[in-house]
């Protein structure tokens, strides 16, 4: 029988408490693996408030960087579906480097140049609300067939000022005088994202309350026939128009992408580091190992355990206590996320505002999102207990038995 | 230069690997200059025990490394939506001179890492560890590499720079320029298609070859190499046309998306393994007559062509069925 026996309970029904060398090369691969996952459980289980310790710190790591890469991956692709729909290119009018009003005898010059599908003039601009010290957002839209008096306001904007359908909201025109306005429509929840603080209204509203000449427009959209043409429509445009500015929608998307992006990766170096003070912690709990432990260790190799064995059983230790951990720290930031209002860095990744849209994210796992985890919570930690893990398992028998 | 998680855990990751790949060389050298297996002192007891912290160093590399080449090829994907002209990560890549050597860096590290690993496999099955000079000597070689894969990556992430819209001009600036090319040049599909196919007999005549004379070992690592090398020029040419269906869409990376059901990890990996464990099995065979190894190399040698064998098959079966089952007609 093996040494192991004099470790044994006394009940001698139970299986060896510590297998053995012997035990060892009789077994397969895998055999042996699960003796050593096996062995390694009872032996966290052994230590559990000084392991509890080190898995809530884990976990809240996981959780933190999780939270941020699913909050701004989920608003990123909000952002990119509701782009799709948006004008192809657009065209504004700059005076001295600021946007200024279009004369619609442009919309011609845009209309004749080849490969333009149509041009529209639009007209929108924001209004100042004292009263709820918020911004809102007002657009014509002809396509409504909205009476001067008529308007639709979005979900946000008739929450906060406590209005519906059939009721007036006064507006003040930019020459002093009030401008009372009857609300016939509540824009659905559904496009909340779009239309919070939105107020749409007539083209004769619109002017009327801007004082805006008969011949401007704010700026115009473009249908590109052939999308792929899109850039050169824009260079044609350019030459065409000297003072405009034409937007494509591929630039908006990847502004709002390189946006998201510089968000995420500021909050990451800012996570930074914590992710330093963990490090520190994780190597101090592998170096820092308690008598009962080394006396352990000592006790497994005059059994029979090899170096190699040891290295094996610390490295099973450090993989079962991070994935653990990444697996209750992205479930948490998964339901903090998308079911929990990500209330964590939503001003920081979203950005705030008075009239802010009330919204869900579509939950979605990603296979970069996981390896990013993996690499700046599971990587550092595993390097931090590499070299601790080893100094443990070389220790000479006799000198850790002894302490 | 951007600044996103995925570039920061990019850099993370060349951080340790080259920390680590350091550290244990340092020790190698050491091991190198002072190693005697017939001494008691405490400096060899020391070195021996020193060997174990190299291996599991090694170990943790080869892992990073892996999970690096994956998130990276994700990242340049990712990223191609910024990048004028940037379809997919072909695109990113070519954005400026440092993305593929950063791609090829990164394979080349796995590789000889996954060497490193079998040769201390080998090593280590044999009494009087034989093999502690060369596979100490093959880590010196690693360690600049390692340093070389982090400096040219760390250029390749300075070096891109968004095109976002600017408060200046809107478009400008993206119509007047050209945009990156967003695509790979293949060779052309016929002889390619002979070549692969050619690539796999003469790889199955080199393994039959090689279990029967063991002293081709070298000749069939190089094969191996060789096969890798056809097999990824092959899914430029022409197995990636066959999978997109499309004349002219070579990305070799567009495989690993969802929308082509992650076909390129079933190709990707069978083919590192494979490719691997045939060098493995090849550059251990030159050993096989040390006293120490005689029992330990040949039946390694019997389980990587094994392993290669199968990884091979697994391949080009795989490839075989998705030009069969595609609706491009490429050889008309």
């Amino acid at each position: 029988m093996p040494v192991g026996l004099v470790f044994r309970d006394c009940d001698t029904v139970s299986p060896p408490l510590l297998p053995t060398a012997a035990d060892f090369a009789m077994r397969p691969l895998l055999e042996r693996q699960k003796y050593l996952i096996d062995y390694t459980l009872a032996a966290l289980f052994r230590r559990k408030t000084r392991n509890l310790g080190l898995l809530l710190v884990y976990t809240l790591l996981v959780f933190l960087f999780a939270s941020v890469l699913l909050l701004s991956q989920g608003l990123r692709r909000e952002a990119a579906l509701l782009l799709q729909d948006a004008p192809e290119v657009v065209v504004q009018k700059l005076i001295a480097g600021r946007h200024d009003p279009l004369p619609a005898a442009w919309l011609d010059t845009l209309r004749r140049i080849r490969g333009v599908g149509s041009a529209r003039g639009r007209l929108w601009g924001y209004y100042y609300d004292p009263a709820v010290k918020a911004n809102y957002t007002l657009m014509a839209a002809p396509e409504r067939g909205l009476a001067a008096d008529e308007i639709i306001v979005g979900a946000a904007l008739a929450r906060i000022r406590q209005i519906g359908v059939g009721d007036y909201l006064s507006l003040r025109a930019t020459d002093g005088r009030p401008l009372p306005m009857k609300i016939i429509g509540i824009l659905d929840s559904a496009s909340e994202l779009l239309g919070a603080d939105l107020l749409l209204l007539s083209e004769t509203g619109f002017r009327q309350l801007f004082q805006l000449p008969p011949a401007v427009y704010t700026d115009a959209v473009l249908t590109v026939r052939n999308p792929r043409e899109a850039s050169t429509v824009a260079n044609k445009i350019a030459l065409a128009l000297p003072a405009s500015r034409p937007i494509l929608r591929a630039e908006i998307l990847r502004t709002y992408d390189a946006v998201f992006h510089w968000r995420e990766g500021m909050t990451f170096v800012a996570l930074g580091s914590l992710l330093l003070a963990f490090l520190i912690l994780a190597w101090d709990k592998a170096a820092g190992l308690s008598a009962e432990e080394k006396r352990e260790i000592g006790i497994l190799k005059a059994i029979g355990w090899e170096t190699g064995d040891i290295l094996r059983m610390k490295l099973w230790e450090g993989t079962l206590l991070s994935l653990t951990a990444f697996l209750a720290g992205y479930l948490l930031a998964w339901w903090q996320v998308f079911y929990g209002g990500a209330r964590l860095f939503a001003p920081v990744l979203k950005g705030w505002a008075v009239l802010y849209p009330d919204f869900r994210l579509t939950p979605a796992v990603d296979l970069q999102q996981v390896l990013v985890l993996l690499a700046v919570t599971v990587l550092p930690y595993i390097v931090a207990t590499l070299i601790p893990g080893w100094r443990a398992a070389i220790s000479d028998p006799d000198a850790a038995m002894r302490g | 230069m951007l600044i996103t998680p995925a570039i920061v855990a990019l850099q993370l990751i060349a951080l340790s690997v080259a920390g680590t790949v350091l550290l244990a060389a340092s020790f190698a050298w050491k091991i190198l200059r002072h190693w005697n297996i017939h001494s008691g002192s405490e400096l060899q007891l020391r070195l021996e025990r020193r060997t174990y912290l190299i291996s599991t160093l090694l170990g943790f590399a080869l892992g990073a490394e892996l999970l690096s080449l994956l998130l990276f090829a994700q990242t340049a994907e990712s990223l191609s939506g910024q990048f004028v002209g940037a379809m997919c990560a072909t695109g990113v890549l070519n954005v400026n001179p440092f993305g593929f050597p950063t791609l090829l860096l990164k394979i080349a590290l796995f590789f000889l890492a996954a060497l490193w690993l079998l040769l201390n496999r080998v090593d280590n099955r044999g009494y009087d560890y034989p093999l502690v000079r060369v596979k100490y000597g093959l880590l010196l070689a690693l360690a600049p590499l390692a340093l070389l894969e982090g400096a040219v990556q760390t250029r390749f992430f300075l070096g891109l720079e968004p095109e976002v819209i600017t408060s200046c001009c809107g478009s400008l600036f993206s119509a007047t320029g050209q945009g990156v090319a967003a695509e790979l040049a293949g060779l052309p599909a016929r002889p390619a298609l002979a070549l692969f196919y050619a690539m796999a007999g003469l790889l199955l005549v080199m393994g039959l070859a090689f279990r029967r004379w063991p002293r081709l070992g070298p000749l069939f690592a190089a094969a191996n190499l060789l096969a890798f090398a056809v097999a990824i020029a092959g899914i430029v040419a022409f197995l990636s046309l066959y999978v997109y269906e499309n004349p002219n869409h070579h990305c070799p990376f567009c495989l690993l998306k969802a929308g082509y059901d992650y076909v390129g990890y079933a190709l990707y990996l069978p083919l590192f393994a494979a490719t691997a464990a045939g060098m493995g099995a090849g550059l251990i065979a030159p050993f096989r007559r040390i006293v120490s190894l005689q029992a330990a190399i040949p039946d390694e040698m019997r389980r990587l062509t094994g392993l290669a064998l199968v990884g091979f098959v697994m391949f080009y079966g795989l490839a075989t069925w998705l030009i069969l089952r595609s609706h491009l007609i490429l050889l008309g």
